[in-house]
């Protein structure tokens, strides 16, 4: 009300009133232009002339100025502008090239008045200067832009942007000789309007074509400018070089800006492609506008604020053949709705939590800050009265961390570093893995694991008893879990959201005793494992005594079978299915395996259950008795790989996805393998673990994952010589003609892998210089340098 | 000498033009030297290209970082005498052939085999079945379109309006398109392939109308391949003025003065820089000037037009393009001149209201992220090229002369410029020029090396084929204008 108040002085007693309205028009515009008076507009288009008065309810036509029987092209306007001085000129820019002054003083039905016929290409705007009243500027495609002066016949000076196509000209407000211009190219100019010769000063303001530019009303020096880009950008002129103050995003290339009257950060933009809406941006809140007006169809052309003293009126024409005048109180504010609140997790558990102040201190009624390990950040923007929004904007963001060790994820690095994937036979990729996790106290993936090897490779007893081992651990250690989170000043709602995802991400121990499903055998011998005590000799004991001689028959006989024992990894990177048929000798040959997996725990069969009542060992007779193949359990394994998948423990779906490789690929949707392919690589991304990454990579079987290194493989280097970037060949340089890394050792050109030392930056070959340094301490140049290879 | 079994070898790779076929039927001991085929080249002579190229080894620095076939290929070697130009023409093909992009990487080929067979241009054909079957193309596809999914069956309506007239593609067109249903097209996905048809539709004219010798080809055939058929008459390629010309000796490509031709051009050239504001045209008759200027280009009648033959003639026609009309439905279809319309009254497209500029760029850059800034530079590369000379001359302004050239080639395709004095074209295009532009543009495959021949005979083959880009990307900038209209009616 206050603002009102200071607007109906401004306007001098006669307050505008009026209400959101349109009009249909004959033709799509292409400008807008109001009169001094702000009772009238004229609209400018291809087939459309025509000044409407602007009423209390509606608009009314009052005059057609596009006269007579053919319509030439002269009338064909890209621009239109209104004297801001003189209520009876006006003046066009038509798509000729012609500029055609108006008098609507004149008695006759046809008010044209002078016709300029310098330009060569396109008008694109028309620009009358502020305060004198004959003085006429003009922009072209042609890339010149004219000053006329309205008592004479043609142009007063030309100036040359010496680029192609003027987009915009605008007298400065508050200078009476400058004005700025703004070019397809991205440029800026700013010229005085004595010196036609050379423009005073040139800024690339945009990538691409800056289309529009509009001086401040009230700062001295501000211009902003809009660009195909799709940014509004202020900028400061005053100082030695143009600073770029404000910069707003809006998504779509910016056709016209105008600046609000009254309100110092205010503008109003419209775009020329695709979004139809008009916004009103305040610029140091670049990226939620202050306003939006949707009543426009299409492509909105011509906006202009009616009144210079008046910030609620705002009047616009478009491609939608209407004329529209919007008030600023019907306007939408997206601020309205949207949303306050954010929140966001970090890498090591850490959450962030930003929200409306008022809202935060309303709710829990109390103060924000509260214990150690909460570090709440304020957020506040300085109070200004003028702000229509301050309230909302002023906002806390609070940060919670987590208690140091429960929360770490240091399980996640230790085990993707461990694990083994590829490169041996999968029963000792699968023991291997399975001592890992055991070893980082997850019992319940080590059991998996063994699991795995016990379906895939051949029922073997000892590793059973090695499974029901870490069981019997796993129940015992996996429980104390860790609520670590300090939640307890937090709102109750976010507590527990904060809870479950804690859960998800990082104990993993702890969904050990949630599952049921997955691990099939383990649950309800669980009790009964540790329940007894009994040593285990029984199924071990009738094997036992053949073992030894058994063992060096055996390796004979299964090696064929195996080839991947002996391959290396890069040759065979994919593994070929291996169809299981459990026989006599291959469990035995398990079971050969089978010291070596447990070797570090050597009671470990003193552990397993004597008694057969435990229905693990009945499973694993019943997969011995009745042969099942691995297919069998194919199901099975999918469904373990999707529970871990969604607790959030992608890495050990994709670890065993890899590990199984096609026993189990085909179960599984491509799109599935491939989105926890991406989320697990990110995961190693994040925690740096970039060779773990890469090797899941080149693992994978997805094409679309497998292609994640092809791409940007491009080293540039540069010349070490001259600096400059060598682009041919990366050994030696165009331009200076020399090798850029020679050897230190051999003299030779070093065209594969360089090694050098970072303390003299002397190098070579990477065996010459492994091999020098075995002999030698010092720099093999000869600088005396004691270099260091590790 | 028994020329006639060599003759008959020879003529066993080219298509014989209707003349020379009238020739052969009324004389069967037709006399044909050897063309001359050799080089990238059928129209430019080899040393012209290779002279050049090897001057400039940006030309394989570019090739080797942007080509997809990763060889030097005649395009590229033709191109190569603007190198400054070949870079952002390899930059933008690169870029919608191998980089993101909505469409995978076969269909985008596909796409460009069925972009070419408008124009039956097997050279280009040949090279995307290659890189099609490359990137993982289903090689059933290459049948015909009976065997191609759907939906790619479907861009078929558009690529022909694009290729012929493509003043008809309408917002429906679209809208069929990307109504949801089984094969549908989301709008990136069109906007790409919209900008690769209509890519491959100018290469296609730049392809004839340089006269781009099939590639020596490593010898690996597929099986898809199509015989390598020289489009070239073998009477355009031996200069061999034996044969009797029974058509084309009545035509007035006698020869003039040529050097005084070129004289008279840039004189006409400095007067339309110099005098414009004297001239006192009414605005009016800037008007009829552009209608008279489409209507005008109705009688350029390129070549040898189907029209001046019966078609009886053609029958042996339908068995050499049989290959290429397996991708393309209604072979029929061709350019109609957009001034013939007559009885429903089409608007002309009024540059202004949707410019490349301002509208087409924002469009194609939104949808498909990027191609906009590479499409915008190789424009405003092809139409700011210069290197200020003009045959012999140096230090001229030849600005209005491609100003001309470009806006020719949109005002055959209906796009008007309020802005332009089409008076100008007549001025500055000589006749047999415009019969030339006409044919590159809206006929290429009838493109002869007589026509490349007779216009501008003092100019190098240099500017030559600097016209030839000029006359590409014009094209290819008016398809997408009408294409990105469409798209944008179908939008609001």
């Amino acid at each position: 009300m206050e603002k009102m108040s200071r607007v109906t002085t401004a306007l001098s007693g006669s307050a505008l009133t009026g209400r959101t309205m349109h009009c249909h028009l004959d033709a799509p515009a292409n400008a807008i232009s109001v009169c001094r008076d702000a009772a009238q507009v004229v609209v400018a288009g291809r087939s459309i002339f025509k000044i409407y008065a602007i009423e209390e309810e509606q608009f009314v036509e009052k005059l057609n100025l596009r006269v007579g029987r053919k319509p030439s092209l002269n009338l064909s306007c890209a621009d239109v502008v209104w004297h801001q001085m003189d209520e009876n000129l006006l003046a066009t820019a038509a798509t000729n090239g012609v500029v055609v002054t108006w008098n609507l003083g004149r008695p006759s039905r046809n008010k044209q008045d002078q016709l300029f016929t310098e330009h060569k290409r396109t008008v694109n705007k028309v620009c009358f200067h502020p305060t004198e009243a004959h003085v006429l500027l003009s922009g072209s495609q042609d890339g010149f832009m004219k000053c006329f002066d309205l008592r004479r016949k043609d142009s007063v000076s030309t100036f040359s942007g010496q680029s192609e196509s003027v987009r915009d000209v605008q007298f400065s407000i508050r200078d009476y000789f400058t004005f700025a211009s703004t070019f397809e190219n991205g440029n800026v100019q700013l010229w005085d309007i004595r010196r036609p010769d050379r423009c005073e000063r040139m800024f690339t303001a945009h990538n691409g074509p800056v289309f529009c530019c509009d001086w401040h009303p009230e700062d001295r020096g501000w211009l902003a400018t809009g660009g195909r880009d799709k940014m509004v950008k202020v900028w400061d002129m005053t100082t030695h070089r143009a600073k770029e103050m404000h910069c707003v995003q809006t998504i779509a290339s910016v056709a016209r800006v105008k600046w609000r009257p009254e309100c110092r950060h205010h503008l109003a933009t419209c775009s020329m492609m695709v979004d139809h809406n008009i916004y009103v941006w305040d610029v140091r809140r670049p990226f939620v506008p202050a306003a939006m007006f949707e009543e426009h169809r299409d492509v909105t052309t011509g906006i202009a604020w009616r009144h210079p003293h008046d910030p609620s009126f705002l009047l616009s024409g478009s491609k939608d053949s209407t004329l529209c005048q919007h008030l600023f109180r019907d306007a939408s504010q997206p601020v309205e709705r949207a949303n306050p609140e954010g929140l966001c997790y970090g890498l090591f558990g850490d959450l962030a939590f930003a929200a409306k102040e008022s809202l935060v201190a309303a709710e829990s009624g109390r103060k924000p800050y509260m214990g150690d390990r909460r570090h709440p950040i304020f957020f506040k923007r300085k109070l200004d009265p003028a702000e229509p929004f301050s309230g909302l904007a002023s906002s806390a963001l609070s940060v919670f961390e987590t208690e140091s060790g429960g929360g770490s994820m240091s399980w996640f690095v230790d085990t993707a570093e461990r694990y083994a994937l590829a490169g041996r036979p999968l029963a000792e990729l699968c023991d291997h893995n399975a001592k890992v996790a055991r070893e980082l106290g997850r019992n319940q993936v080590a059991q998996t694991w063994t699991m795995l090897r016990i379906i895939y490779c051949s029922p073997g007893l000892v590793s059973s008893a090695n499974l029901n081992h870490s069981v019997g651990k796993g129940s015992s250690c996996g429980l104390p879990l860790m609520n670590s989170f300090n939640l307890k000043d937090m709102g109750p709602g976010l507590g527990s959201e904060t809870r479950l995802d804690r859960s998800k991400g990082d104990t993993r121990s702890d969904t050990a005793l949630l599952d049921s499903s997955a691990t099939l055998i383990t649950n309800e011998d669980n009790e009964e494992t540790e329940g007894s005590d009994v040593p285990a000799d029984y199924l071990l004991g009738d094997v036992e005594g053949e073992e030894d001689e058994l063992y060096p028959l055996d390796t004979e006989h299964v090696h064929p079978e195996e080839p991947e024992y002996v391959l290396p990894q890069e040759a065979f990177p994919l593994r070929h299915e291996i169809v299981d048929t459990p026989s006599g000798p291959e469990h035995l040959q398990d079971k050969a395996d089978s010291p070596h997996v447990s070797g570090n725990e050597a009671d470990t069969a003193s552990l397993a259950p004597v008694d057969s009542s435990s229905s693990l060992l009945s499973v694993s007779h019943a997969l011995y008795d009745s042969r099942l193949p691995p297919d069998f359990f194919s199901v099975l394994v999918r469904d373990m790989l999707h529970f871990y998948a969604e607790q959030g423990d992608v890495q050990m779906a994709v670890s065993v996805l890899i590990v199984l490789g096609e026993r189990v690929r085909k179960d599984i949707d491509e799109q599935t393998q491939e989105h926890w392919y991406t989320s697990y690589i990110d995961l190693l991304q994040r925690f740096c673990l970039w060779n773990v990454s890469n090797e899941v990579v080149k693992l994978s079987t997805s094409r679309a994952v497998s292609c994640l290194n092809q791409a940007s493989t491009t080293l540039h280097v540069n010349c070490s010589h001259c600096k400059r970037p060598m682009s041919s060949r990366g050994w030696v340089c165009d331009r200076c003609h020399r090798c850029a890394s020679m050897c230190a050792v051999c003299h030779h050109v070093v065209k594969g892998l360089f090694v050098w030392c970072q303390g003299c930056s002397h190098g070579g070959h990477l065996q010459h210089i492994m091999k020098w340094l075995e002999g030698s301490s010092h720099c093999p140049a000869g600088c005396g340098h004691l270099c260091e290879y590790s | 000498m028994n020329r006639g079994g060599s003759s008959a070898a020879a003529s066993a790779n080219y298509l014989l033009c209707t003349n020379c076929r009238k020739v052969l039927r009324k004389d069967k001991r037709i006399r044909v030297s050897q063309p001359l085929t050799r080089g990238p080249s059928a129209f430019i002579p080899e040393k012209e290209v290779v002279q050049a190229n090897t001057v400039d080894e940006r030309t394989n620095f570019l090739v080797e970082e942007y080509s997809t076939s990763g060889r030097l290929d005649n395009i590229t070697q033709v191109m190569g005498l603007h190198t400054q130009y070949l870079e952002s023409f390899l930059r933008s093909q690169f870029y919608m052939l191998r980089m993101d992009g909505p469409l995978p990487l076969p269909d985008r080929h596909y796409i460009a085999i069925m972009a070419a067979a408008r124009h039956q241009c097997s050279y280009l054909i040949n090279m995307h079945v290659d890189e099609f079957l490359k990137t993982g193309g289903i090689a059933e596809w290459l049948n015909g379109l009976e065997y191609v999914p759907q939906r790619l069956r479907n861009l078929n309506e558009i690529n022909k309006l694009l290729a012929h007239r493509p003043w008809l593609i309408t917002k429906e067109h679209i809208q069929k398109l990307v109504k949801t249903g089984e094969n549908n097209w989301s709008l990136p996905e069109l906007v790409h392939a919209v900008v690769l048809l209509a890519h491959y539709h100018a290469l296609a004219s730049f392809v004839f109308g340089s006269g781009i010798n099939p590639e020596r080809e490593p010898g690996i055939s597929n099986g898809f391949r199509l015989i390598s058929v020289n489009s070239f008459c073998v009477c355009d390629l031996a200069n061999d003025n034996s044969i009797e010309n029974t058509s084309l000796a009545g035509s007035n490509f006698g020869i003039v003065d040529s050097l005084g031709e070129l004289e008279a051009l840039m004189e006409r050239m400095k007067r339309l820089q110099e005098d414009r504001g004297d001239e006192e045209t009414t605005r009016e008759e800037m008007t009829t000037r552009f209608e008279k200027e489409k209507k005008e280009s109705l009688f350029v009648v390129p070549g040898e037009s189907f029209h001046s033959f019966p078609h009886s003639d053609f029958e042996d026609d339908t068995i050499i393009t049989a290959d290429v009309s397996r991708y393309i439905e209604d072979p029929g279809f061709g350019y109609e001149d957009f001034a013939r319309r007559g009885e429903e009254h089409l608007p002309t497209f009024r540059a202004q209201d949707y410019t490349w500029e301002n509208h087409g760029f924002s469009l194609v850059n939104r949808l498909y992220s990027d191609i906009g800034h590479l499409l915008d530079e190789k424009f405003r590369m092809v139409y700011s090229l210069t290197y200020n000379t003009m045959a012999t001359h140096e230090d001229v302004d030849t600005t209005t002369l491609r100003r001309a050239l470009f806006n020719y080639v949109h005002c055959m395709f209906g796009i008007r410029y309020d802005d332009y004095d089409y008076g100008e074209v007549n001025q500055l295009l000589e006749r047999s020029l415009k019969v030339y532009i006409k044919t590159v543009t809206c006929y290429p495959e009838r493109t002869t090396k007589r026509m490349y021949d007779s216009y501008w005979r003092q100019f190098t083959h240099s500017e030559k084929v600097h016209v030839n880009l000029l006359l590409m990307e014009a094209r290819m900038q008016a398809e997408l204008l009408y294409a990105l209209r469409a798209i944008t009616r179908h939008l609001t």
